[in-house]
């Protein structure tokens, strides 16, 4: 029997109180491909992590080839035969493909002759992984996908045997996503050992030939693909049944309240970001954008939050608001009644240095109810109303003195909905409300957004989750390089026709 | 008036080789990621020992040593705060700039006891100049051509730091963009990140830049202490290791245009010590005030994007933590 | 890091960096040939056991609360404002042009005057590289340190040949007219029939204005609107960009204030003091603001301690100019030390203070 071309045995790493990963073993056989699913903050990226030299385990072996390996650093695990294609590209933004290839795997203290072999091996590879790319571009002037490819190309270079991706399908397309599939399908028959880190159940299914499922730290089962189905792999995931549909009321919908017309953007670099987008949301109802991030759907959510500037209409309750000028920022949206959950909290919705009451009034602070008199601020009102919204949305601990950081991802969040909600807003802007949420926040907080729109309020919600999208929203809306590709009723559409959209392909035809 | 802008050009590059040297010291730096605002310290600092060395020992390049000595601990100070322990980096110089400023006037006053100054130097403690063959010496020069003045003023007749200076710049040059250290040194500066995955050292290489950039200050420093002047006088480096930072601002970060903008801010330099020969040929008075000014007035036009943007490295200013 | 108990983190951390640096200082001296304790019984003595001693401490103090609370204000934006030793200098230009050319009836009423010019003059002088950070993106660092150097050739040109004296060598204006002076602490004593106290020394009324500038301070950062807003873009640009709190304003305001209050030192030191303006008036101050808002960590209370600090230091320092071979540059060797642990080597500190809470048993 050959030996795995990766064993870990028995690893364990803690931050402080928090157990990242926990008596972790896992094998991993040459010329597979090997998947490692679990929800966000289940410890997979801190495993990588320790493979990749970055982190020390605080115990545990790695074997490498079956032979022990000591992975101290970066340095260590290249040699060992590990390239790694990390979720945020480790590229270089102003150099060419070629320099970020050669780069800390150059022959010799002279460049020139190091280009010059890395040219001739790219064409190489090229060929043989049919992983096309031109050495003289500058990284910051190709696409994502691209540029994930200039990161395998990197690997191969430093003749790794062994590829670990993490959720490498997080900025593509379906289409993008399809081809990287295959040419990691290539790679194995070439005789790499790949794995594949994602939280996306469909990419383990399609790709992988066996999975380990991460939960909190644990290593909770490996089974061969084969033998195992998205439910099971779900319920290993989060520990029990996943419920995947919200109970809510049919919709009891109303006039318009939120309509948009040729909405154009253009962004500070001069990239036309959305592209002639209609729509309108009506009282009490949920539309729900879906798209692969970074395709408008942000830009879409800043303008009307009021801190990106565009061109077309934007109507509020019947009356036109401002899309530039100084009436075009947070502070006139909430005058129009328009509440917005950011789609980052940790960087927009929140501040992370500041008491949760700071935060609780952050974006109302003008709000007379927070004023003792015209020059200060009513520290004691405030506090008294951060008590009360923490209460009424189960957030823990309920200390408005803590700071903000030092609550989990969930208890952020309901922070962030307890101030907008609360203001019982016209119309709520809801980004990625349930990203880096654990699933017992999620349930709470799909119910305080069903429940708004159940008040007749209108409700525009943004994700990249395809389950939520299906699941809370009364239309679908999908968006693609910056255009709205189409609008569907989620009982007459599935997931597979969405994709497609997403993808950029017209749905009916399919 | 030729031979009047001669003088003015020969004292041009006299007045722009600190610059220069300085500047492509922070050119080093600050394309690694590590913003230097203490380049007048070091350049202070060196001066300071370099002359006392030199006072002490009777040779220049004792004190040239010493000099590139007492800048490189200060780099290694910088490096300290603002590599391994991830202070700000902009706090670390103005507190380089400072303890500079104090430490050669207190020691130099214990040392000599001249009121913060070091003995005056001369004979072996000082650089000559070189004069190159054929040069113009003394009464040849009244009957001579122009080209031989233009080559026995500004081509010979100079310390050997002014063609280390000059000569520093193509080879900033090609290390920079034609070895593999300068190509993982663009890259730290632009990303971290990218360097250390790629299996390089982060710390080896932000360490090797801001020694480097000690090396550097110190020759600059040494210069203005043995070169330019005949020994130390407090403060001595007045704010020349600002306008080399602006220089490097103006130059945005290439070695060629940095010196072009040493070149700049040193004939302005020259010409604020000759404000009458303004007077004389372009019959207007210009207030020397505005010639010292205007290599900061030119920076802030610079940095105010009016005449092309100036893009700092990416990385600049901030440490590296490991993430993903 | 190890966690630290918040008491530490205020009180404990800034305590040990500047023990450290004080260590470093002490080393200096042995290395010198000099005797560290003695020296500082000397500062001790000509500083705290006399009150001519005092009246110059405090009078440094003076000015170290303003451009210490100058640079905190700005730190609160996250703006880093190196140039207060510029603006201070055009505080001093705001303050001699209203006490030469408004004739003032009134002490009373010239130190408002004067206050007024001192913070519109350090104002603008603030107000240009905020504009260019906000508008253009200019690091603002690098602007202010520029704007020092223009600032002091700006004086310098004017003190030469526009507002000098007419007829005298010395780069000064005339002197203020008597009208203007304020009331020194050897004034007020003597009111109170103490005539022997403060003789001889510079501290004068506007420490009062200092003290009402910290107060004054305190109220805008924690408890007006404006304060939270300033507070929350320095923790957070992309969180107030989110909010509607408009980073250009911020920039300005925040930057404004800082000027005015960096300005407000030459009340002090022009009026107060020199009673007319002189050239290299700021003596470093601007500069020392760093070191007292880092050390007094942004806070005005923390800045009121820093800058008693220094202003002993200062004064210590003059005393070991005058009675011993240490010459007073010594003090900006400690002024350096102390910028380097409690801003630069925070970490390090941290570091250290964290690894002893850990090994008695603390965990957060």
């Amino acid at each position: 029997m050959t030996d795995p071309a990766i064993e870990l045995i028995g690893i364990s790493k803690a931050f402080g109180p928090v157990q990242a990963n926990k008596d972790i073993s896992i094998r991993v056989m040459p010329g597979t491909i090997h998947g490692i699913i679990g929800e966000n903050g289940a410890g997979k990226s801190t495993l990588m992590s320790i493979l990749y030299g970055f982190y020390k385990a605080d115990a545990g072996d790695i074997f490498i080839g079956g032979k022990k390996t000591l992975i101290p650093d970066s340095q260590a695990a290249i040699s060992a035969g590990i390239g790694m294609v990390f979720q945020h590209f480790k590229l270089v933004e102003n150099f060419t493909v070629l320099e970020n290839i050669v780069l800390g795997a150059e022959d010799g203290a002279f460049l020139a002759p190091s280009l010059r072999k890395a040219r001739k091996e790219l064409t190489e590879l090229a060929a043989e992984y049919e992983l096309n790319v031109d050495p003289d571009a500058v990284i910051e002037e190709i696409g994502v996908g691209m540029q994930q490819r200039v990161e395998i190309l990197k690997a191969l270079y430093r003749r790794a045997d062994i590829l670990i991706l993490d959720e490498p399908t997080g900025v593509l397309t379906p289409a993008e996503a399809d081809q990287l599939f295959r040419i990691l399908q290539r790679l194995k028959e070439e005789g790499k050992t790949i794995i594949l880190i994602t939280h996306k159940l469909r990419e383990i299914m399609d790709a992988t030939d066996t999975v380990s499922v991460m939960r909190r730290g644990e290593m909770t089962a490996t089974v061969k693909t084969s033998e195992t189905s998205p439910e099971e792999l779900a319920e290993l995931m989060v520990g029990r049944k996943v419920l995947l549909r919200v109970d809510k009321k049919p919709a009891n919908v109303g006039a318009p309240v939120l309509e948009v017309e040729n909405l154009n953007v253009v962004d500070d670099a001069g990239v036309h970001r959305v592209k002639d987008v209609s729509f309108s949301v009506r009282a009490g109802e949920i539309l729900g954008i879906a798209g692969v991030a970074g395709n408008g759907q942000s830009e879409l959510l800043e303008v009307l939050g009021g801190y990106q500037t565009a061109t077309g209409i934007v109507r509020v309750n019947g009356t036109e608001i401002d899309l530039t000028g100084k009436h075009s920022d947070g502070q006139s949206r909430r005058n129009r009644g328009i509440a917005h959950v950011p789609e980052d909290r940790q960087r927009e919705g929140l501040i992370m240095d500041f008491h949760a009451w700071e935060n609780v009034a952050f974006g109302y602070h003008h709000d007379p109810a927070y004023q003792k008199n015209a020059w200060l601020m009513d520290n004691a009102a405030i506090k008294k109303d951060t008590a009360e919204k923490m209460e009424r949305f189960d957030v823990r601990p309920p200390n408005p003195a803590l700071n903000a950081k030092n609550f989990s991802g969930g208890n952020q969040q309901k922070i962030v909905l307890a101030r907008e909600i609360e203001r019982n807003p016209d119309l709520l802007l809801v980004g990625q409300p349930t990203r880096g949420v654990d699933i017992g926040a999620i349930e709470f907080i799909h119910q305080q957004i069903v429940s708004l729109r159940d008040q007749g309020k209108a409700i525009l919600l943004v994700s990249v989750e395809l389950e939520e999208i299906m699941s809370l929203a009364d239309r679908i809306a999908v968006m693609f390089d910056g255009k709205i590709m189409g609008e569907r009723l989620p009982q007459d559409t599935d997931e597979k026709e969405l994709g497609l959209l997403m993808a950029g392909m017209s749905g009916r035809a399919a | 008036m030729f031979l009047d802008l001669v003088q003015v050009f020969d004292s041009s590059f006299r007045m722009a080789t600190p610059l220069l040297l300085a500047c492509l010291a922070g050119l080093f730096s600050e394309r690694a990621g590590i913003f230097d605002i203490g380049l007048e310290g070091k350049m202070l600092a060196a001066a300071f020992l370099s002359a006392a060395v030199a006072a002490m020992t009777g040779s220049v390049w004792l004190g040239l040593l010493a000099g590139i000595g007492a800048s490189v601990v200060m780099s290694v100070v910088h490096g300290l705060a603002s590599i391994t322990f991830r202070g700000d980096q902009i706090i670390s110089g103005v507190a380089i700039n400072f303890l500079a400023a104090g430490l050669t006037v207190v020691v130099s006053q214990s040392w000599f006891g001249q009121g913060g100054r070091t003995p005056q130097l001369t004979g072996a403690g000082r650089f000559e100049t070189l004069d190159m063959p054929g040069a113009l010496q003394g009464a040849e020069k009244a009957s001579a051509n122009p080209m031989m003045h233009l080559y026995s003023e500004l081509v010979s007749g100079h310390t050997i730091l002014v063609y280390l200076a000059l000569l520093m710049v193509p080879l900033s040059w090609y290390v920079l963009y034609r070895t593999r250290f300068g190509l993982r040194l663009r890259a730290v500066g632009e990303n971290p990140a990218a360097v250390d995955t790629a299996g390089v050292n982060v710390v080896f290489l932000r360490y090797s830049a801001v020694l480097i950039c000690g090396v550097l200050c110190g020759i600059a420093g040494a210069y203005l202490a043995t070169a330019l002047q005949a020994g130390f006088v407090k403060e001595m480096t007045a704010g020349r290791g600002f306008i080399a930072l602006a220089a490097l601002i103006f130059a945005k970060w290439r070695p060629w245009h940095a010196l072009y903008a040493c070149m700049l801010f040193g004939f302005l330099q020259a010409l604020a010590l000759r404000p009458d020969l303004i007077e004389k040929y372009l019959a207007i008075k210009v207030q020397v005030q505005l010639l010292d000014a205007l290599p900061y007035i030119l920076t802030v036009v610079i940095l105010a994007g009016l005449v092309g943007k100036a893009t700092p490295p990416k990385a600049g200013g901030q440490a590296y933590v490991k993430e993903n | 890091m190890k966690p630290i108990p918040r008491w530490a983190d205020v009180a404990l951390i800034p305590l040990v960096s500047v023990a450290f640096a004080a260590i470093c200082a002490a080393l200096l001296l042995l290395a010198i040939n000099e005797k560290p304790i003695e020296a500082l019984m000397l500062m001790i003595d000509g500083t705290l056991f006399r009150s001519s001693g005092w009246g110059f401490m405090l009078y440094y103090t003076t000015n170290f609360i303003f451009t210490g609370l100058a640079v905190s204000v700005a730190f609160h934006a996250a703006l880093f404002n190196i140039g207060g030793e510029g603006q201070a200098m055009l505080g001093g230009l705001g303050v001699a042009l209203v006490c030469l050319f408004i004739p003032w009836p009134h002490w009373t009423l010239a130190i408002l005057g004067a206050t007024a010019g001192a913070m519109l003059f350090g104002a603008m002088w603030a107000a240009i590289p905020a504009y260019l950070q906000a508008k253009r993106g200019s690091h603002i660092v690098i602007t202010t340190i520029m704007f020092n150097f223009i600032a002091a050739a700006l004086l310098n040109y004017l003190l030469v040949n526009t507002l000098k004296k007419p007829g005298s060598m010395d780069p000064a204006t005339d002197s203020f007219p008597v009208a203007t002076h304020l009331p020194t602490f050897q004034d007020m004593s003597a009111l109170l029939g103490f005539e022997k106290m403060f003789r001889g020394s510079p501290a004068n009324v506007s420490f009062f204005l200092a003290l009402i500038a910290c107060v004054l301070v305190w109220f805008l950062i924690w408890r007006t609107r404006l304060g939270f807003q300033i507070r929350a873009f320095g923790k957070s640009p992309t969180a107030a960009n989110y909010a509607g709190i408009s980073p250009t304003w911020i920039i300005m305001i925040a930057m404004v204030i800082s000027g005015a209050l960096a300005g407000m030192m030459a009340v002090n030191t022009t009026q107060g003091e020199a009673e007319r303006l002189i050239l290299n008036f700021t003596e470093g101050a601007g500069f020392l603001g760093i070191a007292v808002a880092l050390m007094g960590r942004s806070h005005p209370f923390g800045v009121l301690v820093a800058a008693l600090l220094f202003g002993f230091l200062f004064q210590g320092g003059a005393e070991l100019g005058f009675w011993t071979s240490i010459p007073r540059e010594l003090i900006l060797v400690i002024q350096a030390l102390v910028i380097l642990f409690v801003g630069a080597l925070d970490n390090m500190v941290r570091m250290l203070v964290g690894q002893i809470f850990a090994s008695l048993g603390y965990k957060g």
